[in-house]
Parts: structure tokens; sequence; C-alpha cells
């Protein structure tokens, strides 16, 4: 018998990188079958297409960098980034879309640069704006919801869009954009984008049918599911509770000054908080660790820079939403400002004292 | 008129930034060592000369003057990437095919030691004591290991014993712990 | 708005940054008696157990110590003795495996008890007569030392001369499993309120603040009666949350106040003690009872009975586990210290020491072993727990990456290892154990660092001197050359000229003896060779001399001689001694005698007597054996090998070897014989006889080269060595006198001229172009110079 050496401490709290990633995954379950029932089955197609393609790369390009495949395949990041992709994407988008996507964030964006942990930029998102840029059209292609498709999709429907481009009964998916006043509905933050450059007002727009009550129909149910998935995030400890809430402040503060300002010609911080995918990034996408910044303070001034980026994006740049690029730029300053968020050690006076 | 006007406009900025440019460079002036004395602290001051220099000094003036690099075994791998990252030149491999040996510190056998004062003219740091016909010995917190005193004994008493490890000096290699086996 | 002191006196309690909740798992050893360990076989009580200096042995084997008794005595103030913790004998002293994550052997006293328990005569110090000196004294000699973990000497943090607004009682005990200082706090709570009293009177605090905490009711109900009568003393329930018991983390807890990073705490007027340390001190002063003992929570589920255990200083761990039930499984992890920051232990025969607080043997799903290390993914959780607010994370990437400016930049010497991140890691990164390393790694090269800057100061300061030396000399020569100016005629002149004299003389009898002797062809060549070796040696010389005056040269002090009689007298044997050589050489048998004579009588000393005279004898021999076998190549050959008095040896041998071989039945056998004689005479000395060994190791060492030259000597070399040593030798005794003053590079500096004299004249000898006329040429032109 021999005794073993190890080094101290000897205790662990047993909370592995594993059930983190299972924690993220589990919590955006709820947000997962909202979405499904308000904009259709394709969501779990694409989920399942996803997953299974950065299971694959992964376990691919860890056997050509010659690492030990299982522990990390089983460290679950891989799927966490499949889920959110999938998610972010339009339901029903041809299925080379999401393979490629995962393929691009697994091997370009994660494998790389090192493999997690190393990653500079979030996957999902890196992957997402490469999908947007190279891929336009198919990338926004989002049905309205279920309320007003014109024809209601079967899961296998979903099956044959995904994978034919056509549903069962052979209809094309711009086909079945067209609302039954025969113009084609995008999603509600595109609509009022269009709407008020068109020159109508903000409540002229909110009258159409695609905004439902006032954040647009099923959005905001969907948004309220994933921030109920959060808050469960939050509570497990699984993320911090500072980049979520900074990245709303972020959006609410500059929203709620300019609606304020604007009566009428701003949409209102609770539009911008509960539509398009606001808390789903907020609270799935931001709080990504690896490409996060790991300081309080830092995780502050992150968030708000996301939610800041979105709103100026939203309403003033050439796209719909932002929450892609928004932490993508963000991801950049990270290093910048994790070196100047540093937190004042035990016993040392803070930076400005010194000089 | 207009070319004027760009010229004058031109050379107003050129003045500006000109004038800014030299006020930055009087007061944010970095006061920084000699290369010289950049190097020579670099270097890890055994005085060995195994570089061909008697002695650090001259080996970092002759860097500075555009020597190798790499001639300096007791510093090994650390210090030429030390030199490299400083004078911005690439690392080179140690000159010398030897590896960086473990740091060892000379011994005299003082029975054997006949008192001839060979040793104590060869060390570069004065750290062996003895005179005349009276037995040597090295202070061992100041030899430098440099091995310059082990040539010159004509009795061959002096020997290079590795330093010990101590618990102060452990570096936590745990791995290296022989575990006893029991039963 | 209350004052801090106010604060505190109210209760009000602060937070740190971070800390953890791990099972705390103490409720199995906290609520039994503490048991007394039967006594071991054996003690192994380590002469180091606390942080600081070892103290002097003061013991032998073999003797008879009595329970309590010191091992060894403090001789400074970082050394607290060891004490024989029962009475026995002392087996011996030697190397033993260390109570040290490390495991390194550390010399150990090894102590075999008798049974009879046997006290030493007690001495307990009445604390109110008692001056202040005479308590610390007594803490020092008594052995105690921190018992929280760190061992630093008590009494140096008792005898604070600094102001002490507080003085810190630590019971927290916050490491899991950990049930010692509970148990103590509940069997003894007035011992270490006494203890704490003494403290005061020492220290002299505003108010002391215990610190427990919340989750020992026990421990807390008995110091809080026990502190009833005190009115500054107040005992605080902290939270349970890990590391609360780290000295700076309870100090935040308690006061608010941070020890600045480097400092100590005394620097913002704070001292803590261990409760321990408080018990051991009332123990030391009230009973004169030493640190021979103390509390160990024994514990783990492999143990049949975990509980606290009083044992003695020195018992091997395995003592303590079998006295607990051990029942070890595969692969068993034996814990010194708690799970959070204890280590493992490779060895049970590894002893109790004055910091340890608990030996922790977990079965595998106890405290499971650590899986796979992953990557790190940043998520931040450890920078979350740390309870010094650093960034472990950052710190593990300049760790892998071993930067050492930026780990410091990141304050990596603030981390107090307590485990935290680790704990919480979720890829299982042994976060400590690679600040450990960085840690090791930083001070070692802080180490070298510092000591290549002493040793570029020695080297400097060693180039200063010699350079300094050098001018010194150079100023003296220019001087003296100065001064001969004047004095030649009356001084310097007359050296010369009795050197001039005796040449003449010798010359005038080798040219009478030459006439006289048989006009064999051979022998008038020979006689040819020697005057113009004579000539040669004689320029050589000259040339020595004009090199000494040359600023350059380090032959000055042979030129100095020429102020100081005795060295010039020495010079002159020289000299002589080598114009003998010549003379020798045409007449061996005559001029041997007659030229020792001079030398003895000159030199006042009869030791460089006999050393210039075994110098005359080696060359006369040498010399005669050039003449009488014509074996000039060699001997000239072996000229120039003088330079190195090894190779001198080799050189002297190896000609007699030759002479031996070739004439032995000649005269010259007759010369050499008396020589050998002579020479064999000398090492009567050890000290010489020594230095003979030492030349022939030498000898061995050269003797790759002359290999089949070496096979023909005799054991009489040995003979001709010594007095080729000597001959060596006689540069340094001879100047001695004059150099007294100086350092041996000086003399060596001499000898070393004297060889490169040597040299220059065999290089002479072998150009073999320089006529007698030439010579003389010289000569004069020598002479005009001196005049």
């Amino acid at each position: 018998m021999s005794f073993k050496i190890a080094s101290s401490p000897h205790h662990h709290n047993q909370r592995t990188t594993s059930s983190l990633m299972q924690w993220v995954a589990l919590a955006a379950l709820p947000g997962i079958a909202v979405q499904a029932v308000f904009f259709g089955y394709g969501v779990l197609v694409q989920l399942l297409l996803a997953i299974c393609t950065a299971w694959l790369c992964e376990a691919l390009i860890l056997r050509l960098r010659q690492k030990a495949v299982l522990p990390r395949l089983l460290d679950h990041s891989a799927l966490v980034t499949a889920v959110l992709l999938a998610i972010a994407i339009p339901p029903y988008a041809p299925w080379w879309l999401i393979v490629i996507g995962t393929a691009f964030a697994i091997v370009m964006v994660k494998q790389l640069y090192g493999g997690l942990g190393n990653n500079l930029f979030n996957p999902a998102m890196a992957a997402y704006v490469m999908l947007l840029i190279s891929f336009p059209v198919q990338m926004t292609q989002w049905l309205p919801s279920v309320s007003l498709q014109p024809v209601a999709l079967s899961p296998l429907d979903a099956f044959c869009m995904v994978f034919t481009e056509y549903s069962c009964s052979g209809f094309s998916l711009s086909q079945l954009q067209q609302g039954i006043d025969g113009s084609t509905q995008a999603t509600p933050l595109d609509s009022l984008r269009q709407d008020l450059a068109a020159g109508m007002t903000l409540a002229e727009s909110l009258q159409r049918p695609v905004f439902y009550s006032f954040a647009g129909a099923g959005w905001l149910w969907v948004n309220l599911a994933y921030l109920l998935g959060g808050l469960l995030l939050i509570q497990q400890k699984v993320i911090s509770w500072r980049i979520p809430a900074a990245v709303l402040a972020g959006l609410a503060v500059p929203s709620l000054l300019f609606w304020l300002g604007s009566a009428g010609a701003s949409p209102s911080p609770l539009f911008h908080l509960f539509s398009g995918a606001t808390m789903l990034a907020a609270f799935f996408i931001a709080t990504d660790p690896v490409s996060a910044s790991t300081t309080d303070k830092g995780r502050l001034w992150y968030g708000a820079l996301i939610g800041l980026l979105v709103y100026l994006i939203r309403s003033y740049g050439g796209y719909p939403d932002a929450f892609a690029f928004a932490v993508l730029l963000a991801n950049m300053s990270v290093p910048l400002i994790d070196y100047y968020t540093r937190p004042r050690t035990y016993g040392h006076k803070a930076k400005r004292d010194l000089k | 008129m207009t070319l004027l006007n760009a010229l004058l406009a031109l050379g107003t900025l050129a003045l500006i930034f000109g004038a800014l440019l030299g006020y930055a460079a009087i007061r944010f002036k970095v006061e920084s060592d000699p290369l010289v004395e950049q190097i020579d602290d670099i270097l890890p001051q055994t005085q060995c000369g195994q570089c061909g220099y008697p002695g650090c000094r001259p080996y970092a003036e002759a860097i500075a003057n555009g020597d190798d690099i790499n001639k300096c075994p007791p510093g090994g791998e650390a210090t030429i990437k030390k030199l490299a990252e400083l004078l911005g030149v690439e690392p080179k491999p140690l000159n010398a095919a030897q590896e960086v040996a473990i740091k060892r510190v000379a011994f005299i056998r003082e029975d054997e030691c006949i008192g001839c004062t060979k040793c104590i003219q060869a060390c570069p740091v004065d750290a062996i004591v003895g005179a005349s016909k009276q037995m040597h010995t090295v202070i061992a917190d100041e030899c430098t290991g440099c091995d310059l005193c082990v040539e010159p004994c004509p009795v061959d008493c002096i020997d290079m014993i590795p330093v010990a490890d101590s618990v102060e000096r452990w570096k936590w290699d745990l791995q290296a712990i022989p575990v006893k086996m029991v039963e | 708005m209350p004052t801090l002191f106010q604060q505190i006196q109210a209760g009000t309690l602060w937070d740190f940054h971070g800390g953890i909740h791990p099972p705390v798992r103490k409720s199995q050893t906290s609520s039994k008696p503490v048991a007394q360990l039967p006594l071991p076989d054996r003690l192994y009580l380590p002469l180091r157990q606390h942080i600081g200096v070892a103290g002097r042995l003061i013991v032998a084997v073999g003797q008879r110590v009595l329970k309590g008794e010191a091992l060894t005595s403090a001789d400074n103030s970082m050394a607290v003795p060891v004490h024989a913790p029962t009475s026995g004998v002392i087996h011996s002293i030697s190397q033993h495996t260390s109570a040290h994550p490390s495991a390194l052997p550390e010399p150990v006293i090894v102590l075999v008890p008798d049974g009879k328990d046997e006290w030493r005569e007690r001495r307990p110090l009445n604390i109110a007569t008692s001056s202040r000196h005479q308590i610390l004294e007594r803490i020092q000699d008594s052995g105690i030392a921190g018992m929280g973990g760190a061992g630093f000497p008590t009494h140096l943090k008792a005898g604070m001369q600094q102001p002490v607004d507080y003085l810190i009682i630590n019971a927290v005990e916050c490491e899991p499993y950990i049930s010692a200082d509970d148990a103590l706090m509940q069997e003894a709570p007035t011992t270490i309120v006494k203890g704490i009293d003494i403290l005061c009177q020492l220290l002299n605090p505003k108010a002391v603040l215990i610190g427990i905490e919340a989750d020992k009711p026990i421990a807390i109900a008995a110091l809080k009666a026990a502190c009833s009568q005190r009115e500054h003393y107040y005992v605080r329930e902290v939270p349970v949350k890990y590391p609360s018991g780290g000295e700076k983390q309870l100090i935040q807890l308690l006061t608010n106040k941070e020890v600045p990073a480097g400092r100590r705490p005394a620097d913002i007027g704070i001292v803590m003690q261990n409760v321990g340390t408080a018990f051991a001190i009332a123990q030391a002063v009230l009973d004169d009872q030493p640190l021979i003992s103390r509390i160990v929570t024994v514990t783990g589920e492999t143990l049949r009975q975990p509980q606290n255990v009083l044992a003695l200083l020195g018992t091997p761990v395995s003592s303590l586990l079998d006295f607990c039930g051990f029942q070890s499984e595969a692969q068993q992890k034996v814990i010194m210290g708690g799970p959070m920051m204890g280590f493992t232990l490779p060895d049970l025969a590894v002893p109790i020491v004055k910091t340890t607080n608990c030996i922790l043997a977990p079965t595998r799903d106890e405290l499971p072993d650590n899986g796979p290390e992953l990557d790190c993914i940043r998520c931040g959780q450890c920078a979350d727990a740390c309870p010094a607010t650093l960034l472990p994370q950052q710190l593990l990437w300049y760790s892998k990456a071993r930067d050492p400016a930026k780990l410091q930049e990141y304050n990596l010497f603030d981390c107090i290892e307590c485990g935290a991140c680790a704990y919480v890691c979720p890829s299982e990164i042994p976060l400590v154990q690679y600040y450990r390393v960085a840690k090791a790694e930083i001070r070692e090269q802080q180490r070298e660092a510092l000591k290549a800057e002493q040793a570029k100061a020695r080297f400097e300061a060693r180039n200063a001197r010699l350079e300094q030396e050098k001018q010194q000399r150079l100023a003296r020569n220019q001087q003296l050359a100065a001064a001969r100016q004047q004095t030649q005629p009356n001084q310097n002149q007359t050296v010369a000229e009795a050197l001039a004299r005796v040449k003449a003389q010798q010359a005038e009898k080798a040219a009478l003896q030459a006439t006289d002797s048989a006009k064999d062809h051979q022998q008038i060549l020979a006689e040819r060779e020697l005057k113009k070796q004579q000539a040669r040696e004689y320029q050589a010389q000259k040339q020595a001399t004009a090199a000494a005056s040359a600023a350059d040269s380090t032959l000055a002090s042979t030129s100095d001689s020429s102020v100081d009689s005795k060295a010039a007298a020495v010079a002159a044997a020289i000299a002589r001694a080598k114009a003998r050589q010549a003379d020798a050489a045409s007449s061996p048998t005559v001029e041997q005698t007659t030229a020792a004579e001079p030398t003895t009588q000159d030199t006042a000393d009869p030791r460089k007597a006999a050393v210039a005279a075994a110098l005359a004898r080696a060359k006369a021999r040498q010399a005669g054996q050039t003449n009488s076998t014509m074996a000039e190549p060699s001997a000239i050959a072996a000229e120039p090998e003088q330079q190195d008095p090894r190779k001198a040896a080799i050189a002297a041998a190896l000609a007699r070897a030759k002479a031996k071989q070739s004439v032995t039945a000649t005269v010259e056998t007759t010369v050499t014989e008396p020589v050998a004689a002579d020479a064999a005479a000398m090492p009567e000395d050890p000290r010489k006889a020594a230095i003979a060994a030492a030349l022939a190791r030498a000898k061995a060492k050269q003797s790759a080269a002359p290999a089949q030259e070496t096979a023909i000597v005799e054991p009489a070399a040995a003979d001709i060595a010594v007095t080729t040593a000597q001959q060596s030798l006689a540069p340094d005794t001879g100047i001695q006198p004059d150099t007294a003053g100086n350092d041996d590079p000086r003399k060596a500096a001499v000898a070393a001229a004297l060889a490169r004299a040597k040299a220059r004249k065999a290089q002479q000898s072998t150009e073999h172009q320089t006529t007698e006329q030439q010579l003389s040429e010289q000569r004069d032109s020598e002479e005009s110079k001196t005049e």
C-alpha cells in the first residue's frame, strides 16, 4: 500500500464545467419550448442539426489536436454553442446554414484559437455574424408567429422545410412569409424599422398585427421564457447578475431617454427589452464566461457596452437586431476592460492613491 | 491664393505638431540606463568567463557592440530570451553544447589542500579564503559556481557539489516526493 | 458617526471579500472529550518546528533527559528551543522525514521514552512580580511558536515595542474537520483567559477581541463565562465562512482594517495570537510547562474513533491513527492539517510538531480526488471566492506563461493559499499549486538576482583592488626609480657589484678549473655551452629586473628588494645559486660545497638558507647532468617547464633519471648522491611530507604526456620532487619579510614573475644564437643603464 500525494485543497465543491454548461442548456429549455410553440417546430430541427454538427466537429478537431476527446466533449461547451446558434437563426432556414454556422463556430472560432477558454469571441455569435453577412436572405427569413402564418406547419413540415426548402404540401418559405394581405411579414423589429423609415408614426406602426400588443406576437413570451431561464441561472450562481443587469440597463436607459424625449418617434424601453433576442442575449449569450469580462466592475462595463451598442444599432444601424454585433464588439474590448477594472487587492491602495 | 492658403495651413499645422512633439519629447522623456548597464543586469554575474570575456561586464560591452547573445552557459535559455527581448533580436540556442547544469558550488576537500593560493587567485568573486600554506575554504554563499578554481588546483582537491535541496528552496514538485510503500 | 472603537465595542462585524462554505464536518470530533495518547515507542523531535532558525543542540546521544528539559537552546531571537516531551534517553540524532509538504529529511532528535515521565524541576513565574523581560524570556525558553499554523516565534509578537490597539485571539478555526481549538476552549477556558491576561500585561492593548466561528456554541459559552470578569475582553461570533480564520481576514472581520501589503498587523496596531498559543503561554509562565504536547484532531471516515487527542510533540502520525482505529484503503490520502490547506504525507513516520492541528485520513468518497484538469473557462468564480480580491484566472494564465513581472503586477504574493479558488474552480484546476510553484520560482529568481548583484559587486571590488595595487606598485616603483638615481652609487650598486664580483670570481675559477681539467673535446664544447648558458641566465636576470622597473611587470617585489637588505640578500642568493649552477657544471665536486657556503652565511634565516641551498643543489645537479651527459636539449627543454612547479618536478625527475641512465659510473653520481641524501633529509617535517604527497599526486595528474619517462623515474624521484617543491616555494619564503604586510596575490605575482623570467630564459636558450660578445655588450649596456 502506498499513500497518495496531492496538492491542497483536497476538497472541491463538485461543481464542474460540465454541470455549469448543463445548467445553461437546461435553463434555455423554457425559451426553446415557447419558441417552438410560437414559431414552429423548425427550431427543434435546427437544434438537432446543430448539436450533431457541434459534437462531430469538436471530436474531430480534438482528435486532430491530439487531445483527450471524451472529457472535453463532456464539458458540454460545444452543446451550449450549438443550442445558442440554433435558437438564434430563423427556424426554417435551410439545413446547410446551421451546419456551416456550427462548424464555423466550433472549428474556426473556438478550436483554432486553442479550444475552450482561449477563444476571443463568442463562438455562436461569431458564427451568427458570419452567416448573416454571407447569407443575408436566409438569415432574415423569419416567419411570423404561428397565429399569423397562413398555413399551419406540422413537425414533419418543419423537417421538409429545413431539408428541402419546401413544406410537405409544397409551400416555399417566401410563400409562407407572405401575410394574408399578400405583403411579406418581417419580425417586429424589422417591421418597425421599415415603417419608421417609410414615414409612419410609432403608433401607426404598432397597429400592425405583427406587433400583437407591443413587442410583437410571440416575441414577448419568448423573451419572458428566457428571462425565467436566466433568473434560474443567476439563482443557481451559474452566471453573475452583473452582465445581464448591465445589458438590460444599457439598453433600457438610452431607449427610455429617447422615448421620453421624442414620444411617438422612438419605441418604448419595454418594447426594446421584450422584443428580438434581448433576454436570450442578456442572460445566455453575453454571459458566455470565456469571452466576457471576468472582473466585477468589468462585467458591468461589458454588459452596459453591449446594451448601448444594441440600442445604437437597432436605432441607427443597418440591421434590425444587433446582439451578435454588439457582443462581438464588446468581446474585443474585454482585455482592455479587464485590465482597467482590476479589483483592489486586499492590503493594496487603490490605483488612484498610488499616484 | 488657394495654394497659399493651403501652404499656410499645412505649415501652421506642421509647426503646431512639431512643437507638441518636441514638448512631449522633453516632458515625457524616459530615463533609461545605458544599454551596457541593462545587458549587464541581465547577465548572471557568475564572472565565469565561459563567454570568452573576462567577466560579465566585458561580455555585456561586447554584446552592446554586436557580439552574439548566446555565449552565456550559466544564464542559459532564460538569459538569452531576456537579451533577445531587450535587443530586439531573435533568440539563438545556447552556443556551447552544454545544457544548463544544476546549480553547483565549489567545495575544497580541506585535508588535501596544500595552501597554494592558486584557487584564490582564480576566483573572480573572492569567494575563497585562505593564506599561503594555510588550508583554503570556499564561502558557499558567495560562490557563483563558475568552475574557474577547479582547473588551477594542483592537487585536484576542489569539487563542484550540487546545491542541496532545502525546505526553504523547495519548488513544490509533488511528483518528486518519494512515497513510502507500506506492507 | 461612531468611532471605529465604539463600533467594535458595540459588536459590529464587517465582512471580507469572497470566501466559501465547504461542509464543516466537525461534529464527529468536537463533542468528544480529548483523549490522552499512550506513550509511543519513539519520539522524533525536529530541531526546528517553527518559522525561523533551529536552536543549538545541547544534548548528546545516550544522554538521559527529563520531561520538559530543553534539548536545544535558543541562541538568537529567531530561534526557539525544543523540549523533551517525556523523560527518556536520546537514542540518536539523525535525518527524518519532515512535517513539511516537501517531506524532505531534516535533523531530528530521536528520544526513547523510559516510561517514568519524570519532570525536571519546575519554577512557575509569579506574573505580578516578574518583569516583562522575564516573561518574554520564559515564553521563548518554553519553545512557544504560533500554534495556528505558521509557527512564528511568539515571544517576538508578544514583545512588540509598537503600541497595540487590539489584541485579537484567533479561535475561529474555520477549516473543515478541525476541532482542536474548539476542544481546548471547551476543556480549558480559564487557562486560555489567563494566557490572554499575560499577553495583555505584555502588550497592553485597548481591547481584546476573541473571534470564534458561530458554529461552536459550547466554546463560545465557555469563553464568555471565563471572560466575564474582564470588561475589555470581547468574544465575537463570526459567521461561518472559510477562510475567516485567516489572520488578515479576521482582522478585517473584527476591525474593518486591512493589513497593508508586505506589512505586519503590528504596523496597524494589531497583534493576533492563536487561542492554543494563549493556552501554551499560560502553561509556560504559570506552570513552567514548556510546549511539549498539543491537541490534535484525528479524523476522517477511515477511522473508527475520530477524536481529539492530546499528543506529545514528536509522536509519529501512525501512533495517532492507530489509536483512533485507522483502516486504510488503497491510495489512501493522509493529510496533515485540514482539507483546504493541509498537505498529504508520504510516510506515517512523520512526527507531530508544534503547528500540527489535524491529521485527516478521509475515504475516497469523503474527499474525492480531483478530476482531470480542464481548461480555464474564465468563469470568474475563483475571483468571486478569493478572500484577497485577487484575479486567480489571470494569475493562472501568467503562472503558465511563467511571467514573473505580470504575476507580481497581479499581486501573486498577496495570495494566502487558502484554496478557495481551487475549491470552486469548475475546471478542477489545482490553482494553488500553480501559485506555489510560481512563488517558489520567483523567490528563487529573486535570490539569484540578489546573488548576481552581490557577485557583481564582489567582482568589481576585486578588480578595483587589483587595479589599486597595480597603481600603488607603479607609484612606488617610480618613487624608487627616482630614489635609486640618487642613491645608486651607495646602495644599489653594492648589490650589483657584489653580484658582479661573485660572478667574476666564479668565472675565474671556472676558467682555471677548465684549464686544469682534462681538455677533452667534448668537455670544451660543454664548457662553451655552459658559459653561454650562464650569460643567458645573467641576461635573463637583468631583463627581469628591467621588466620589474617597467610599469607593466609584477616583479616589483624583486626590484624592491634592492632597498630591503634582507630581500636583497635573497635575490642575491638566487642569483648566486644560478651562477653556481654553471660552476657546478664545470667542477661539480669542489664548487658544490664552496658555493653553498656563502649562501648560508648571507641569508640570516636558516630556513631560507635551506631553501636556497636546496634550490642551488637542484640547479647544480641539473647543470651537472647537462655537463656530463651532454643531454643539453632535454635539459633546455625542461627549462620552460619550470614555469610550473609541477612540471618542474617532472623535468627534474626526468633529467635525473636520464643522467642516471647514461652515466651511472661517473663522478657525477657521487654528486647526485649527497644531494639526494640531503633532499631526503628534508622531508622530516610532516607538512613537507604532505606537500611531497600532494606533488606526487600532481605528478600523477600530469603523467599523461611523459608517460615513458615517468616509467624510468625511480622512487628517489620523490625526494627530488621535494627539492623542486622547495625550489618553487623559495621565492615565497624569501620575499615574505618584505611583503609581510601584503596579501597572497602579491606573493603569487612575484612567483609568477619569476616563472616568467625563467620562461624568457628558456626561450633564449632555444634560440642558441647569442654569442658571448653580444652578451657582454648587453651586459655593458645594462650596467650603463643601471648607472
